[in-house]
């Protein structure tokens, strides 16, 4: 919000506020990221880990590698917008958790009550 | 079940010819000689009356919030007349398919009738009503100048009016889908409906909803960065509040519609099995997809009017409204919830015990925050000065009949019953309760409110009166029966009937949808009789009902600008706190205000999209492509426009702004 009252509202040009980033947080984004991307491919290669275990390391280190995006490329802080990133993010997430969910859930339960093969309708779940 | 086999595509017109064309329907032949008659008649006016100027600089091309607001209601109320014509149609084949009578519609065109009304009044009637009304409304209870998008907002309308003139080019030219209003496949396949119907839906839909999900940012935008000084998020007004959640599920939703119907495209065009019997696809996929996206849809159509209500009730309550903290969380519940009732569509197709009683509690749960808003509207009004204008006699109208829709709907939550009622006509007369109930009297409500905000005069109330007591009276002897013949297990979408004892029932429906008929005729008359006497009618005031909240502190019709100087807030009520306080209006003082420029690519570009569309129905690939690449090279052509903003300079804004002192001191 532009401190004179009498500024046009409708900002055509100028005055755009900008994330705050700076080339620290873009190389500390950047070596994480290899790091995080490193592992897996050594774990892969390498196969010190039983398998389960390789795709279970695998997955967190994707998810804070999703983490490492947001924080340092996207700058989502907390205080980012006045915390609207942050708030926007949050709203984004239960949604597609829901969605994602609740459609597995859904189409699991359709896919084992409604195809062919089942005629047993006692043992539906 | 084409009339005609499908010719071959040919390189330069692809499916199209001159069998397209409906010369065997006798009724098109007739809407269509009428409505070329009337497109003559009004261009001929426009032309004698040297209008074309005028519309192009100060409508077509206007990135005025409050010019393109009116564009979008225009674009609803155009659309809501083909919408009602259909319903009337279908109302008259149903009385009359009877004793061995086939009615006088043939099943192919009664298909698409009853999947054109379903379309045309969701997207485009109910979607640009409450968009129109937001993008009115909103900018001006926030204190803005205008939404923080200007550009794509005149972008969005155009897209959405595209996506409208699309669906209604397949009146004449092809035909519509005959799939009903979601378009489930396999039908909707190209293995069950290799005809252009549904590929007019799908591209319709895909133009109207680039615009409806770019509105949808726009607004949100607007709301959370234009606000003026010292209006907290708690200090907003609940329309927009209410228009901000609203907004939120739309863009948290349309992209689902876009990708499922992008999936369907796929495998109607390049032969993918997404939704087919066979080859791994899953038809029940599309509906699960396809109601993710349609349960917040709903929830996205009656929020901003749950917003209007809570206005209206205050205003004409002469009070401040009760529970305003638990109103905004109320809607914030239902902006999270809406996303977890989904499978209350198809409970039927077979999810089993666990996951149908979940979504049926969570449906059920979903009542509870509605519930607490009537709670909180019936309180504002206890104990308040309640005038009964015409915006107040539709929110009591809207109560009374919302609250049955909303008990029919809790009964459908209940799984064991939904088998029984499940795409009965109680379920039509259910959606009908709550969309006609809610939706369009809250609409009515928020016209009738507003009309004198966006024109400088009031509607006429002796017509508006009329129009009240028809709808009302027509909704319930419209609606009423199809409970009851859903309760005798009679199903949607029917085109005759065996039984002859039902034919009663279809009649009193019938009278109740010609009760509506002159409710609409009355509320043109209305708009006629309010503008041929809107001397009498004026209001010099800007605030005719005493209100309360920014948008009635400037004149009527408010200026280019809006809001000479930003105000500054104090209170939630912001204006009635001004005018408790004995705010003096400012006098001095004026600056050149920046405002953005008109623009004509946002008309320019929608129309590429059109042609896209068109082409794209028909395979005329080399125009589609063609008509793509124009919309991008105009689009990115535009980035290169520098003249997008000018100053309005300080003496227009001294001499716009004397003419309101004068106006206010000669209504004191």
């Amino acid at each position: 919000m532009s401190a004179d009252p009498h500024a046009a509202h409708g900002q055509v040009h100028g005055e755009i506020e900008m994330p705050h980033a700076s080339m620290r947080d873009y190389l500390v984004g950047f070596v994480l990221s290899v790091i995080l991307t490193a592992i897996p491919f050594w774990l892969v290669m390498e196969r010190p880990l039983s398998t389960g275990a390789t795709a279970a390391i695998i997955m967190i280190l994707a998810a804070a590698q999703i983490v490492v995006h947001m924080v340092y490329f996207l700058h989502m802080t907390p205080k980012a917008e006045d915390g609207w990133s942050l708030t926007s993010l949050v709203f984004t997430v239960i949604v597609v958790v829901i969605m994602l969910a609740g459609s597995l859930w859904v189409m699991h339960h359709l896919n084992t009550n409604m195809m062919p093969q089942v005629h047993d309708t006692s043992q539906l779940p | 079940m084409t009339p005609h086999p499908a010719p071959e595509a040919g390189p330069f017109l692809g499916k199209l010819s001159f069998d397209a064309l409906p010369f065997h329907e006798p009724i098109l032949i007739v809407t269509f000689a009428v409505v070329v008659l009337g497109a003559i008649g009004v261009v001929g006016a426009i032309t004698k009356f040297r209008l074309w100027g005028y519309l192009w600089n100060d409508w077509f091309t206007t990135v005025d919030h409050k010019r393109i607001g009116i564009m979008y209601m225009i674009l609803g109320l155009i659309m809501f007349l083909r919408g009602f014509a259909d319903a009337i149609m279908m109302r008259l084949q149903q009385v009359w398919a009877f004793n061995g009578s086939e009615g006088y519609l043939n099943a192919h065109h009664y298909d698409q009738i009853f999947t054109a009304h379903g379309v045309i009044m969701i997207f485009f009637v109910a979607m640009p009503f409450i968009t129109g009304l937001m993008n009115y409304i909103v900018p001006l209870q926030i204190g803005a100048r205008d939404v923080s998008f200007p550009f794509l907002n005149n972008f969005s309308f155009w897209m959405t009016a595209a996506g409208a003139a699309l669906t209604m080019i397949s009146l004449f030219v092809g035909e519509y889908a005959q799939t009903g209003w979601l378009a489930y496949p396999p039908l909707s396949g190209i293995a069950y409906s290799p005809s252009v119907g549904v590929d007019y839906y799908i591209w319709g839909l895909q133009i109207a909803g680039v615009g409806t999900t770019l509105s949808g940012i726009n607004l949100i935008v607007t709301i959370l960065k234009l606000r003026a000084p010292g209006m907290g998020l708690m200090k907003m007004p609940v329309f927009t509040w209410t228009s901000l959640c609203s907004n939120i599920l739309i863009v948290a939703s349309f992209p689902i519609l876009t990708a499922t119907l992008t999936l369907l495209a796929l495998d109607r065009y390049v032969g993918t099995n997404f939704f087919t019997n066979d080859f791994g696809g899953s038809p029940m996929m599309y509906v699960n997809l396809i109601w993710i996206w349609g349960h917040p849809e709903v929830y996205i159509l009656i929020l901003p009017l749950f917003g209007v209500f809570s206005e209206v009730t205050s205003t004409f309550s002469g009070k401040k409204l009760f529970g305003y903290t638990s109103m905004v969380y109320a809607t914030v519940c239902i902006t999270i919830l809406s996303y977890l009732v989904w499978l209350h569509h198809f409970f039927t197709m077979g999810s089993g015990a666990s996951v149908n009683s979940f979504f049926g509690i969570t449906t059920m749960v979903i009542s509870i925050p509605t519930g607490a808003k009537l709670f909180n509207w019936l309180f504002t009004m206890y104990r308040g000065r309640i005038r009964f204008e015409l915006p107040m006699m539709w929110t009591i109208a809207f109560m009374l009949t919302f609250v049955v829709g909303g008990m029919t709907g809790v009964l459908l939550a209940v799984p064991p019953a939904d088998f029984v009622l499940h795409n009965s006509l109680f379920l039509i007369a259910h959606f009908h309760n709550v969309i006609i109930g809610g939706v369009l009297f809250g609409l009515f409500a928020a016209i009738n409110y507003w009309w004198p905000k966006a024109f400088g005069f009031k509607l006429d109330v002796f017509w508006g009166k009329i129009s009240f007591w028809c709808w009302v009276v027509g909704f319930w002897l419209a609606f009423m029966p199809l409970y009851v013949l859903g309760l005798m297990g009679v199903t949607r979408r029917m085109r005759v009937f065996d039984d002859p004892s039902l034919q009663i029932w279809f009649a009193i429906a019938a009278l109740g949808a010609l009760v509506i008929a002159a409710g609409i005729g009355a509320m043109l008359v209305q708009f006629a009789v309010s503008i041929w006497k809107r001397k009498e009618l004026i209001d010099e005031s800007g605030d005719p009902w005493n209100g309360r909240t920014l948008e009635w502190a400037t004149s009527s019709p408010p200026p280019d600008y809006n809001f000479a100087f930003t105000p500054v807030i104090h209170d939630l009520d912001a204006w009635y706190d001004m005018k408790k306080r004995n705010h003096d209006r400012p006098v001095a003082g004026f600056r050149d205000i920046h405002m953005p420029s008109n623009t004509g690519t946002g008309i320019i570009l929608s129309g590429f999209c059109l042609v896209m569309g068109f082409a794209l129905v028909w395979h005329i690939w080399w125009l589609a492509a063609l008509s793509f690449a124009a919309a991008i090279f105009g689009a990115i052509w535009h980035t290169f426009n520098y003249k997008r903003d000018f100053h309005i300079p300080a003496a227009t804004v001294i001499e716009v702004e004397s003419a309101r002192t004068r106006q206010l001191a000669a209504g004191a």
